[in-house]
């Protein structure tokens, strides 16, 4: 008990994801080479002081993500991949750095890493290096990570995204980022601070486990693009299953690389702002910082080419305190790794084991439907908006949700889509529940739309119903409404002597309407409805009212 | 590689250490040291091991005895290492040099490496591994290691439940000025 306790109060620092502490994980911190703009910083300090420059500043922004591949054993042992696991339980002599220990690569890793180089329209390099990066650290046992620096599995590649622009966020653009490069290497293992026992604990867990490393060319220009490609990178890892890409659990890691500059002019001096590990603060936190660049150098400050942590608590970036000077990771070959070789149709050996090798075309030929083809379909088969075809694809589930209450009632794909993200996301949302977990099925959703599309129930009966469904009594659509009563009233007699009821009742709105008013037509409905509580068709009650009143 | 009398140098070639076109072929141990690579068989060798067998200093796949070339040797300009450079290895290789004797060792040690450089390379490629033409073996993604906490743990001077105790983050080297060094004096 006391144990369980004392790993409790240990475990708590890691919680805290804002903590320059807790933002140490991974070999990303490290990383230091990246698309090199060149100083400028100093012209703002020539213009006499006071002076300010009218042209408008250019951010300029670019990403190095690390992915964690989604595989059962690590990148060069067989130890097992999995998230808060018991400490130290996942290593093998391999991953702690036993002297006599070699690595064996995963072929799953490797298929990982050359589906989504293909999805990133990427040319797969048919060879491939392994390369040591040294550093030390204590969660790093071996003093080096494997890495790819010569020569990555996957170069030259493309990810096309979209966001919403316009003042309303209704109009959708598309833009493109180059990707240098893709390349395989070795997650670290974890430190946690303890710092009030001044001491750090390692857990060598994560060691080992394999990353694909994404590299942006500096080609986007502000928070919201870059959180955009993310998403959209996102996405795609997830429709291939090359990684789980979930941000919370480290699974996907961003550094940006940023700068602001005078259009025209020589690109600034970049700081790195490292390990963004939400997707929410991704895009605040390049804001801040190309906001406190702007700042620095209006004020005839000058921007360092330092590494800076987002501290989501204060929402501003801070300098990391962790290197001075510049790192010497001295490179090498990796001599215990021959070259990878993968191959295609046309290279395929005759003779070998088809387990030992990668075959690119064979890959390529099994790739799914990525999250724009699949956008582009949606559009085109049900006729919905672009704007709603991302918003179908960006909550997990919801698209199939979508499509299987279409496949099962008879209203428009046009009028589902409404219902599907007005009512169930936003109630969704208000309950903090994903779509997995919707108390509401899609088949009773369906029910429930066709019997508003039968004419059976009303629209905002139908709201009503989805109220009582959500408290999932297991109760099917049509039988919460007969217990409550929620069917329009199909007798034209009793809507005629509702509607006289309501005329004889509220002469001073017939008169209002009779002197040319038609509005006012409305607030009669209005205590039509609510007299039925909602029972009456609106179009007969109007139809109904207009009668009477033109006698 | 060794030195001589006289200031010359005699070059024991590797093969493939100093390969001159991109390997083909050997692909045994016996490629370690292919025929066509050294002097006498640079001319038209084709496979290592169709060499080796006619070949009569070698016995099975290997050369029982190396082969020499002799390579003429500027000389090398002395290497002087900077305080800069020698606070850098010192912290990067947590030694020290202890003294200027310690230095001239060091500066000696880079003189006889830098002896690489008499050697014409150009245009071979370099090599990384004698493994680089062998296949590289890829893994099933199976979970075959693991749950080994105990033993592992048992390298560490000092644990806390599952976890390795580690110093607080990087505990560097001082900086120069605060470090009790001769390299100081020198300055």
């Amino acid at each position: 008990m006391a144990a369980s306790i004392l790993r409790r109060s240990l475990l708590a620092p890691r919680c805290r994801a804002g903590d320059v502490a807790a933002l140490h994980s991974g070999p990303s911190r490290r990383r230091a080479q990246a698309p090199g703009p060149i100083a400028s910083g100093r012209r703002m300090g020539k213009s006499p002081a006071g002076e300010r420059s009218v042209a408008p500043w250019v951010a300029v922004v670019g990403l190095e993500i690390h992915a964690q591949i989604s595989s059962n054993s690590k990148l060069f042992s067989g130890s097992q991949v999995q998230f808060a696991a018991p400490p130290n339980s996942l290593v093998s002599f391999f991953d702690a750095s036993l002297p006599g220990t070699l690595p064996a690569l995963n072929r799953r890793c490797v298929e990982a890493a050359v589906m989504t180089g293909l999805a990133l329209n990427c040319s797969i390099n048919k060879k491939s290096l392994f390369d040591r990066k040294h550093y030390f650290y204590a969660d790093l046992p071996a003093g080096y990570q494997i890495t790819q620096q010569r020569l990555p599995v996957a170069v030259n590649g493309s990810l096309s995204y979209s966001l919403c622009v316009g003042g309303k966020k209704n109009q959708v653009v598309t833009r493109t980022v180059r990707i240098k490069q893709i390349q395989l290497e070795q997650d670290s293992g974890k430190s946690l601070h303890d710092d009030t026992r001044s001491q750090t604990l390692i857990d060598l867990n994560r060691a080992g486990v394999g990353l694909m490393e994404v590299v942006m060319e500096p080609d986007m220009s502000s928070g919201e693009e870059a959180a955009a490609a993310v998403r959209e990178l996102q996405l795609i890892l997830q429709t291939l299953g090359s990684s789980q890409a979930i941000m919370a659990e480290g699974q996907l890691r961003v550094d940006a690389n940023v700068s602001v500059h005078h259009p025209g002019e020589a690109l600034g001096v970049r700081t790195e702002v490292k390990n963004i590990n939400s997707a929410r603060f991704l895009a605040r936190a390049i804001d801040y910082e190309i906001q406190r660049q702007i700042k620095e150098l209006e004020n005839g400050g000058t921007v360092i080419n330092e590494t800076r942590a987002f501290d989501y608590k204060l929402g501003c970036t801070i300098p990391m305190r962790d290197k001075e000077g510049k790192q010497d990771y001295r490179f090498m070959p990796e001599p215990n790794l021959p070259p990878l070789i993968l191959c295609d149709n046309k290279s395929l050996p005759a003779n070998t084991n088809h387990q030992h090798v990668v075959n690119i075309d064979w890959i390529r030929e099994r790739l799914p439907d990525l999250p724009s083809v699949r956008r582009v379909k949606l559009v085109e088969q049900y006729g919905i908006l672009p704007e709603h075809s991302f918003t179908l694809l960006n909550e997990d589930g919801l698209m199939e949700f979508f499509e299987n209450v279409v496949r099962q009632t008879q209203m428009n794909p046009k009028k589902v889509i409404g219902w599907i993200l007005n009512v169930m996301l936003g109630y969704l949302k208000q309950h903090n529940l994903t779509v997995q977990e919707s108390p509401v099925s899609s088949l009773f959703l369906a029910d429930l739309l066709n019997l508003l599309e039968r004419g059976t129930i009303s629209s905002s009966a139908a709201k009503q119903v989805l109220e009582e469904l959500w408290k999932a009594e297991g109760k099917t659509p049509l039988q919460i409404v007969e217990e409550k009563k929620l069917e329009l009233i199909q007798d034209q007699q009793e809507l005629e002597q509702i509607c006289q009821a309501v005329v004889e009742g509220h002469q001073e709105e017939v008169m209002e309407i009779k002197k040319g008013n038609p509005k006012v037509l409305n607030k009669l409905i209005g205590l039509v409805q609510r007299t039925t509580r909602g029972r009456a068709d609106p179009v007969l009650v109007k139809q109904i009212l207009e009668k009477r009143l033109s006698q | 590689m060794r030195k001589c009398r006289g200031g010359r140098m005699w070059i024991l070639r590797f093969g493939r250490y100093l390969r001159g076109a991109p390997s083909g072929g050997a692909s045994y141990w016996g490629g370690l040291f292919p025929g066509r690579r050294f002097t006498q068989a640079a001319s038209g060798g084709s496979d290592g091991r169709q060499e080796a067998a006619g070949d009569p200093r070698r016995r099975g796949r290997v050369y029982q005895n190396p082969t020499w070339q002799h390579v003429e040797q500027r000389p090398l300009p002395e290497k002087k290492v900077t305080v800069e450079v020698l606070d850098h290895l010192e912290r990067l290789a947590l030694v020290d040099f202890r003294n200027w004797e310690g230095v001239q060792r060091l500066e000696k040690a880079i003189q006889f490496a830098d002896q690489l450089h008499a050697v014409n390379t150009e245009g071979v490629e370099p090599m990384d591994s004698v493994l680089e033409d062998r296949c590289l073996y890829l893994r099933e993604d199976n979970i075959t290691e693991g749950n080994c906490t105990e033993e592992l743990l048992q390298n560490a001077r000092e644990t806390v439940e599952e976890y390795f105790v580690a110093p607080p983050g990087n505990i560097p080297l001082p900086k120069l000025e605060e470090r009790d060094t001769f390299l100081q004096v020198s300055e």
